[in-house]
């Protein structure tokens, strides 16, 4: 059993914000007489606040924030912990805390080890010195002796690329150049807990290469890491565990793979659901009739699995059926309806157009439901989005159309396929056959 | 296993002032990038660290002995007696006017990374003295220039410049502190500096002073500093008024205490102040 190198229990860490409260305060073109007042009270609040040694805060109203509130968790020594999270979520006022910058308001942090932290690349690096100059200066910041950094000169100058260039003051530099050399002299530290946030959103994808098998090899010799990035493709290969942050509280704590999941689909949930809360208006751009014979009232998908507040579901393998709610003001004669469907990356899965099957809508005017049923199209498991487009007659301008409509979610459940997860593609052949043929060819194992 | 770090609200590492020492090697090397940057894109470089307290020489001569003629301490030549004013002066308030500016201009450093604050506002002090010694240099050659040698209490001296130093980290790290938070010291440092030239006996002896005022006058600290100096280099010719030298050096004790105290308080908080 290895020692945790890094003990948190029950941190918390409060920050004071100040608000305006009078509104006629808050806008700047107040008057003389009004911004006289407001000066004068305010140096009164301030001086009341010091004298009584609290801390002084702009306005005259103060709120509470928690940064962080009451999170626990631990990291095994030798172990790399990725710390995920949207912005604001917390996850730089902890790393603040860890690596000692500023204090928590309660809780505790017990840390075995000597602590580096690269809260950003570059830290102190001064524009004027050149970049010899600044090796040694940065290294001394992080925590490195000049008889290390000395030692590791050579190294580092290799790694950042920037031999030529050693002796030019690194306000020439280009901001490649400087980034390269400042991750060098990051990259060889010797902490026994390292704290990396945001490092890798920097450099071509060469160096960025680089850097991940220098922090790779980091991992491997037993090192702590503490990796913090919204690179969730880094942080799945450089970590084993990850915690997810949500709001200052830890919502999930697991290997990394399940983690990062959970935190896209959380993402990706919210995304839906606040998208779905809009009615259609937020999805119609093209409303290119002034006065249009027919709108785009509602698109559904008939009889779902299940119906969650973010997506309807259905199985993989299933049929399913689009139902488009249309108000028709007009009667439409010889109309068209067309449905495109899309996986998440926005790429086209198909694209279903009425006038291919039948000769051409004829609705009256009313409230309509079309309803297209889709017998053989099976889509793999993921999300989908349609784009619908109606048009008054064939081929004629659209009267109505709208776009990237979250419109279903395929699950597998574990009925058509025991693996529950794989990158599936986009469609999935329910009828595939697997046969194998006597004959002297080998089984194409396609 | 290497050390264990408790982070706990308001717990003051014991090992505090370890940590100074193991940080030792940032300690030099941000004094050292201080001297480097000091003089980075000027025409006469480090020159100006022998100009100014020069020309302060010679305009202080000019406008205290020949025009408002006040006499100089016993024998000692007026421009002499002028410069010994101005080394621990210039000192005072390079080193004040420096250290009270540069937790702010290290703002980027202290928001990523942790070290003991106490080294960025000390470097800032030691930058000055590095000035110091070179002035101190051109005193050398103006001794020489003036036959004037010291007397047995040159011996003296070191305890001078120690004071020196104290009389300039104590308010330092004061008004440091102070200037994180409330950003009205970035005005008062040099209104200070500003008076306190006038209100020290930089351009003039405190000789001068009436003999009942003396005592009070060496409330201020680099009264007993500026009067050690004169004595200690410029040799017996120029008398040490003892008990103002025992307040002088009382008020700059003080002065330390406060200032270590309050940066201590407040050190924690910098980073979210700042």
């Amino acid at each position: 059993m290895a020692m945790s190198a890094i003990t948190v229990d029950n941190l918390s860490k409060r920050y004071l914000l100040g608000h305006q409260s009078d509104p006629r305060f808050r806008n700047k073109d107040v008057n003389l007489r009004d911004a006289i007042v407001r000066t004068v009270r305010g140096a009164v609040h301030r001086t009341g606040d010091t004298l009584r040694g609290r801390e002084m805060i702009q306005g005259d109203r103060l709120e509470e924030f928690w940064a962080l509130k009451g999170i626990s968790f631990e990291v095994k020594e030798g172990e790399v912990l990725g710390i995920i999270g949207r912005n604001g979520a917390g996850k730089s006022t902890l790393l603040k805390i860890l690596s000692r910058i500023t204090e928590p308001t309660a809780g505790r942090v017990t840390i075995h080890g000597r602590v580096a932290s690269l809260l950003e690349v570059g830290t102190g690096f001064h524009a004027e010195l050149s970049g010899r100059e600044n090796i040694f200066l940065n290294g001394a910041i992080l925590g490195m002796t000049r008889a290390d950094i000395r030692k590791k000169f050579d190294e580092i100058v290799a790694f950042s690329e920037v031999e030529r260039f050693l002796d030019t003051p690194v306000k020439r530099y280009s901001s490649g150049m400087y980034v390269r050399l400042a991750f060098a002299v990051a990259a060889h530290l010797e902490p026994e807990i390292l704290i990396v946030d945001e490092v890798l959103a920097v450099g071509d994808a060469a160096f960025q290469a680089k850097c991940m098998g220098k922090m790779s090899s980091v991992a491997q010799e037993n090192r702590t890491v503490l990796f913090v990035s919204h690179n969730m493709g880094a942080v799945k290969t450089l970590t084993t565990r990850s915690i997810l942050l949500e709001s200052g509280v830890v919502t999930a704590n697991g290997p990394s793979e399940a983690v990062v999941e959970n935190y896209l689909l959380r993402t990706l949930d919210e995304r839906t659901k606040a998208l779905r809360a809009k009615n259609l208006e937020g999805f119609r751009r093209g409303r290119l009739y002034d006065n249009p014979p027919a709108r785009i009232l509602e698109i559904n998908i008939a009889n779902p699995n299940e119906d969650s507040d973010t997506l309807p579901e259905i199985e993989l393998g299933s049929d399913f059926t689009i139902e488009i709610t249309l108000d028709v003001e007009r009667p439409i004669v010889n109309g068209d309806l067309c449905v495109v469907l899309m996986n998440s990356q926005g790429e086209r899965v198909t694209s279903l157009v009425a006038s291919d099957r039948v000769m051409g809508l004829s609705l009256p005017p009313g409230e309509k439901i079309i309803s297209l049923s889709v017998p053989d199209l099976y889509l793999a498991p993921g999300r989908y989005f349609a784009e619908v487009w109606l048009d008054p007659m064939i081929d004629s301008t659209s009267c109505d159309a709208v776009f990237d409509y979250p419109l279903l979610s395929v699950v597998n459940s574990g009925q058509v396929s025991h693996a529950l997860t794989r990158p599936w593609g986009t469609v999935y052949s329910k009828k595939a056959e697997w046969s194998v043929l006597e004959s002297a060819a080998p089984v194409n194992a396609r | 296993m290497a050390d264990v770090v408790i982070i706990e609200k308001g717990r003051h590492e014991r090992n505090y002032w370890g940590d100074i020492w193991r940080y030792r090697e940032l300690f030099y090397v941000l004094a050292w990038r201080d001297v480097a940057v000091r003089y980075k894109q000027t025409i006469i470089g480090a020159s100006w660290a022998l100009i100014r307290p020069f020309l302060t020489m010679v305009v202080f001569t000019v406008v205290f002995s020949r025009i408002a003629k006040l006499p100089s301490d016993g024998v000692t030549p007026y421009p002499l007696m002028v410069f010994v004013g101005t080394l621990p002066w210039t000192f005072f308030s390079t080193g004040l006017t420096d250290a009270s500016n540069s937790l702010i201009g290290n703002s980027n450093l202290i928001s990523k990374v942790y070290f003991p604050r106490l080294i960025v506002p000390i470097a800032a002090v030691v930058v000055a003295f590095a000035d110091f010694l070179i002035a101190l240099a051109i005193l050398v050659g103006m001794m020489f220039w003036y036959r004037f040698a010291p007397g047995w209490n040159i011996l003296f001296f070191p305890i001078f410049v120690v004071a020196a130093i104290g009389a300039t980290i104590g308010p330092s790290l004061w008004f440091t502190a102070l200037n994180v938070k409330y950003r009205d010291f970035r005005i008062i440092v040099p209104f200070i500096v500003q008076l306190g030239l006038y209100i020290s006996p930089v351009g003039f002896s405190s000789n001068i002073v009436p003999p009942e005022w003396r005592l009070l006058y060496s409330l201020n600290p680099m009264v007993g500093v500026i009067d050690g100096f004169r004595w200690s280099l410029l040799g017996s010719s120029s008398q040490l008024y003892l008990p103002g030298v025992a307040v002088s050096f009382l008020v700059i004790i003080i002065f330390m205490w406060l200032g270590v105290r309050q940066f201590r308080a407040t050190e924690k908080s910098f980073a979210d102040l700042i």
